[in-house]
């Protein structure tokens, strides 16, 4: 179970749902086999499946359109069935920088991208992320240049959505595995830009057909 | 026949109400303009209950500069924010 800071009576709520699964095996509700399927189920999603969508919009204008107009379809695809009502795809530029939150909860679209790392549901994202944002940005080291408009998603209610990082500078002769590999799960909410990581580079070098 | 459209400007009310909602109170009051109409969906504030058939609602992103949320922030800046029909007003 996730305890999130400042969580008061989250040993109560463990020990509540602990001794509620206990039970529901004890009369034969619940087989083991069921949470193991649903866990596995709700661990499948993960980065590497949004970052497929980032890296085939880069390469494909076409596909980008599709992405931005309906992030749902575009998914469906690649072969992504996402479960969530919509995917909202907010694409970054130059002039404008996009920031998701969700202040009342953790909304993330998991059905794609898994369950939202652990800082994304802390209190104090949840709580700064709105009220200053460039200063959230830049102590995680990401500082935006002058001129960069913020706009902030709050991921209150239905909708979910994906942040469109910019494609990294040097990248232009890139395959889709390696331009993927630069899309991390803290870009596709907005809190890091995506970036070449010289394991890719390493191995673009060592790889005569990616030159 | 959603009641607002893109660019429509409008007033997010306080509601005194209880429970299940998605309205924070940081938006409270705040004057923004739709961005989109996002559809209709189950009425969370009955749907977190169990309430059989909840009322669909209507679901707008509304957009909300900075400034008018928090002192001092800069100009260029923006919030989006999701809000159901019932919790909102147009104004003039």
């Amino acid at each position: 179970m996730m305890i999130c800071e400042g969580e008061a009576g989250g040993d109560y709520h463990a020990l509540m749902t602990e001794a509620l699964h206990r039970l529901l095996l004890e009369r034969g509700v619940l087989e083991p086999a069921d949470v193991d399927r649903l866990i596995a189920q709700l661990s499948k999603p993960n980065r590497e499946w949004g970052a497929r969508l980032i890296a085939r919009a880069w390469m494909d204008a076409d596909y980008k359109a599709r992405l931005l107009a309906d992030g749902r379809a575009a998914g469906a695809e690649l072969g992504f069935s996402i479960k969530e009502a919509q995917i909202i795809v907010l694409e970054n530029t130059p002039g404008l920088h996009n920031l998701v939150v969700c202040t009342l909860c953790s909304c993330y679209p998991r059905s794609l991208l898994g369950q939202p790392p652990w800082w994304y549901i802390s209190k104090t994202y949840r709580a700064r992320a709105v009220r200053e944002p460039r200063a959230v940005l830049a102590e995680l080291g990401y500082p935006l240049p002058e001129g960069v408009r913020v706009r902030v998603h709050d991921s209150n209610a239905d909708m979910r959505y994906l942040v469109l990082p910019m494609r990294p500078e040097g990248t232009e002769a890139w395959d889709e595995t390696r331009l993927a590999d630069c899309v991390s799960r803290d870009a596709m909410v907005g809190a890091a830009p995506a970036r070449v990581i010289w394991e890719t580079v390493q191995q673009a070098a060592s790889d005569p057909t990616q030159a | 026949m959603p009641r607002f459209a893109a660019g429509d400007r409008v007033r997010i009310l306080d509601l005194p109400k209880t429970g299940h909602i998605r309205v924070p109170d940081y938006v409270r009051g705040a004057v923004g303009a739709i961005e989109r109409h996002c559809g209709t969906y189950a009425n969370p504030e009955e749907l977190a209950y169990g309430r059989p058939d909840p009322a669909r609602v209507d679901l707008y992103r509304v957009r909300i500069a900075q400034a008018a949320l928090w002192a001092g922030a800069p100009a260029s800046d923006e919030l989006d924010i999701e809000i159901y029909d019932h919790w909102l007003e147009p104004v003039a």
